[in-house]
């Protein structure tokens, strides 16, 4: 009886030293995968996941606080890529009406900007171009359409336009929609 | 060290686990959705196999025999599977991370593993030494690794394919694995074991 | 010589004998030229002329970025005849997406008149390099169909085989026939000039179909032992660039080669003897020989058409029947289905197939694909078109392009054999459309990514300059009275 106990404590403890110290020796620092959850995100770091950025979601995703499906501008695609990544469950988009969002384009109206600075303050990737008391415009090649300028615009000279159709950027449909 | 080969195709090939000895079939089915995932799962299995079962032999050869307590068997290699498979998860939540989110909870299920518990006594059973058990472990971790690699493959496969709707998702699936293991069956009588 | 062979393709009916019975006659000067700025593989031409302007014919309009050819895959675009530039804007092209793209318009005033010219006619004399820069000048691209432009194909260095492609293996097309028929020697003397432009490659082939038999004696005539002239079996895609080099010299071309890297270049027929006219008379690139054909008109016919011509008005010069339905741009396999005919002929514009209501009726609705493999038996790259076809329709792109889509040429044969008439080159063209447009996202999301790191360091440190500066005047109190 005795024997018994004592074998299996003896073993124990040795097994229990054993993780201990492997817990110690392979401790894994922050979460790894973050990274390569953000790199599947669009980056256009609009918030509209109701984090930050899309760096914080991504984080937030990683920790297993947050759905999938809330990245609104990745659309369908980046769930589910998102999905397959991290090998969950796809979960449906929530609101959009539109299955594929189309991309959007910040256009200033110059006659109307008061060269306030207020879009270039809130342009995520600093793709707004100007200087206080002078005329913005938008670095068409860099703008994400992340909508975050036109709010914040005083006298509402900043409409959202779909990137206009162009050759280079015509892609085959699928031989179903033909 | 004919044996030895013996021992490894009988257990990869003629008596394999998964399809003729019908053991460690939930994470045949639940992991073998996709071939990276299954290639992993392998991999981390055939690591925690081959180190219990040398370690269950040790355990049994000069701990429990000498000390007469045999009929703490099950209980002592339960308890050394389980520090493997803890073992095991630190590693590759370390090394890597994508694989540990893919496995998720069937990595710590590997302790749950029927193959697992059933090689360490198996040897007993069959009175293998420290070579053959460690061979033997192996052997039962690449024939498992193989025929779930070999599934994943299919069921990618098969994911795709228009599937008639009642056979859609788990009847075609148990299908599939029938008709595999009837393929297996087909090795029986490529040697004795 | 000693032929090979490339994996499967098919016998098609080739229609050919519609429209090359008749010699390449020239079509009529239209009022309107259209001339749109990407008429070639590459980038976009900029105009170097203003509405307003008059050009004359041959004048360059368009030129490459910076001028130079040399920058970027381009090629320079010519006014098609004298008269006015009326318009530099958004002009439907042809293209299957029936969208528009700038162009430039020109009003013609009739009298052809021509600009100055300069021809290099003892080109033998002149390094390689000045006679490709001539060639690129005279803005020559690969009139074949996919326009890739010559120039830059020239600048390939080690290059021991020149193979002129006459093989014309899709059907319906005849306008390097009539022209191999009609200009044997123009092209022999072409082949020589890009033999010279290559720094001297030592073989010169010239491959015809033997169902072009007409076409291979005149070219041996012309030729006298000068290039050699072949003659290879009739099969489709015996044009397709890599397959003619598999014929002719069992060397494949690896997966991210070009034919350049084992010492091979491929030329067009009629690029070749652009060529010729370019070197030996001056004369840049702004007509090229169409093919009208089908039942949809009266006379099938080459035309040496000038490029921006309306479509329309070269398929009335072929007595237009009634009720036209289809009009396709290219071969019959993989030509381009066109939304209208009011569309400028462009550099690539080798062949229009006119159909009339119910000739050319649609495919059958496609049936459930049963596996039975014809496609991959056909497939000229020897390719797996069955299991594409199943990963292309899951969209599960990366297997697909594990399994070489990228590799697929669109030649149409596994559509063509198919039994249960899968578009499987449509979707073969939608998942390459898809897996390209994902990485150009992928890319811009990086650069967006980079910016926006780059902006939350530039306010944490101009956060510390501010806190620092802050610092510096509580303790400095002086500086901040001053």
């Amino acid at each position: 009886m005795l024997l018994t106990i004592g074998m299996l404590g003896i073993l124990s403890l040795i097994f229990g030293l054993l993780l201990g110290y492997t817990s110690v020796r392979f401790k894994v620092e922050g979460n790894p995968i973050i990274e390569q959850i953000n790199s599947h995100l669009p980056q256009m770091q609009c918030g509209k996941c109701s984090y930050i950025g899309c760096h914080p979601y991504a984080e937030a995703i990683a920790n297993n606080e947050v759905a999938i499906n809330q990245c609104l501008p990745g659309g369908e695609s980046t769930m589910l890529a998102l999905a397959r990544f991290l090998d969950r469950e796809p979960i449906p988009l929530e609101a959009p009406e539109e299955v594929v969002p189309t991309k959007l384009l910040a256009i200033i109206d110059e006659t109307a900007c008061i060269g306030c600075t207020k879009c270039i303050q809130a342009c995520p990737v600093d793709a707004i171009l100007g200087a206080p008391k002078w005329m913005h415009t938008v670095i068409a090649q860099e703008c994400t359409g992340c909508e975050l300028c036109v709010i914040v615009c005083p006298v509402d000279c900043i409409k959202m336009a779909p990137v206009p159709a162009t050759l280079s950027r015509w892609k085959w449909p699928h031989p179903s929609q033909i | 060290m004919t044996e030895y080969l013996f021992i490894l195709i009988g257990t990869i090939l003629t008596n394999n686990f998964v399809l003729v000895k019908f053991l460690g079939l939930c994470p045949f089915i639940s992991v073998s959705t996709r071939f990276e995932t299954a290639m992993g799962m392998g991999l981390a299995t055939t690591f925690v196999l081959t180190l219990s079962a040398v370690l269950s032999y040790l355990t049994d050869e000069y701990l429990l025999v000498p000390l007469q307590l045999e009929f703490l068997r099950t209980m002592t290699f339960i308890l050394v599977i389980a520090v493997v498979v803890q073992f095991t998860e630190m590693v590759v939540h370390k090394t890597s991370p994508i694989l540990y989110q893919a496995l998720g909870i069937f990595l710590p299920l590997i302790a749950t593993n029927c193959i697992v518990l059933g090689v360490a006594l198996l040897n007993v059973q069959e009175q293998h030494n420290f070579m053959e058990s460690a061979i033997y472990g192996f052997g039962a971790a690449v024939g498992f690794w193989l025929v779930l690699v070999l599934f994943a493959a299919v069921r990618e496969r098969v994911a795709l394919a228009d599937v008639p709707l009642v056979f859609k998702g788990a009847p075609i699936t148990l299908i599939t694995a029938g008709i595999m293991s009837m393929a297996f069956m087909g090795f029986a009588g490529l040697i004795k074991v | 010589m000693r032929l090979w062979q490339f994996h499967g393709g098919i016998h098609l009916t080739g229609h050919k004998d519609l429209s090359n019975h008749t010699g390449i006659i020239p079509a009529k000067l239209p009022k309107f030229l259209i001339l749109p700025l990407l008429q070639h593989i590459g980038e976009p031409t900029e105009p170097i002329v203003r509405v307003g302007d008059k050009v004359l014919k041959g004048q360059i309009i368009a030129h490459c970025f910076g001028s130079d050819c040399s920058l970027m895959i381009s090629a320079p675009i010519h006014a098609s005849s004298s008269g006015t530039v009326v318009a530099i804007d958004a002009r439907p092209v042809p293209h299957p997406s029936a969208l528009s793209a700038p162009g430039i318009v020109i009003e013609t005033d009739g009298e052809d008149r021509w600009t100055e010219l300069t021809a290099i006619p003892d080109y033998t004399r002149l390094p390689a390099a000045q006679v490709r820069e001539h060639i690129a000048q005279a803005g020559i691209v690969g009139l074949g169909g996919a326009g890739f432009p010559s120039h830059v194909k020239l600048r390939s260095k080690d290059i021991d085989t020149l193979i002129i492609n006459g093989a014309e293996c899709e059907p319906y097309i005849t306008c390097d026939d009539r022209l191999m028929r009609e200009y044997p020697q123009e092209i022999i003397e072409g082949a020589e000039i890009l033999k010279h432009t290559l720094g001297g490659a030592q073989h010169c082939i010239i491959a015809v179909e033997d169902n072009k038999p007409e076409a291979y004696q005149a070219l041996v005539a012309a030729a006298q032992g000068r290039v050699e002239v072949i003659k290879i079996p009739t099969l489709y895609p015996t044009g397709g660039e890599r397959q003619l080099i598999q014929i002719l010299t069992n060397k494949e071309v690896g997966r991210f080669q070009i034919p350049a890297s084992i010492g091979i270049v491929v030329h067009n027929i009629e690029t070749t003897r652009a060529v010729y006219r370019a070197v030996t008379a001056g004369r840049p690139l702004i007509s090229r020989v169409v093919t009208v054909t089908g039942t949809g008109v009266e006379k099938p016919q080459n035309f040496e058409v000038l490029l921006g011509t309306p479509m329309r008005e070269v398929i009335d010069q072929c007595g237009r029947k009634p009720n036209l339905e289809t009009l396709i741009m290219g071969g019959g396999m993989m030509g381009l289905a066109l939304p209208s005919d009011d569309l400028p002929i462009i550099k690539t514009t080798n062949c229009l197939i006119v159909g009339q209501v119910g000739e050319l009726p649609p495919p059958p609705p496609p049936l459930p694909c049963i596996r039975c493999g014809a496609c991959a038996q056909v497939c000229p790259i020897n390719l797996l078109p069955q299991q594409l076809y199943w990963y292309c329709a899951a969209k599960e792109f990366k297997k697909a392009q594990a399994h070489s889509l990228f590799e697929c040429i669109d030649c149409g044969c596994c559509a063509y054999v198919c039994p249960s008439h899968l578009d499987l080159v449509g979707y073969y063209r939608y998942a390459k459309a898809e897996i390209r447009a994902a990485a150009a996202e992928r890319k811009a999301a990086d650069q967006a990514r980079q910016r926006h790191e780059f902006r939350l360091m530039r306010l944490v440190r101009e956060k510390q300059e501010k806190a620092a500066r802050h610092q510096k005047s509580k303790s400095n109190p002086d500086l901040t009275t001053f």
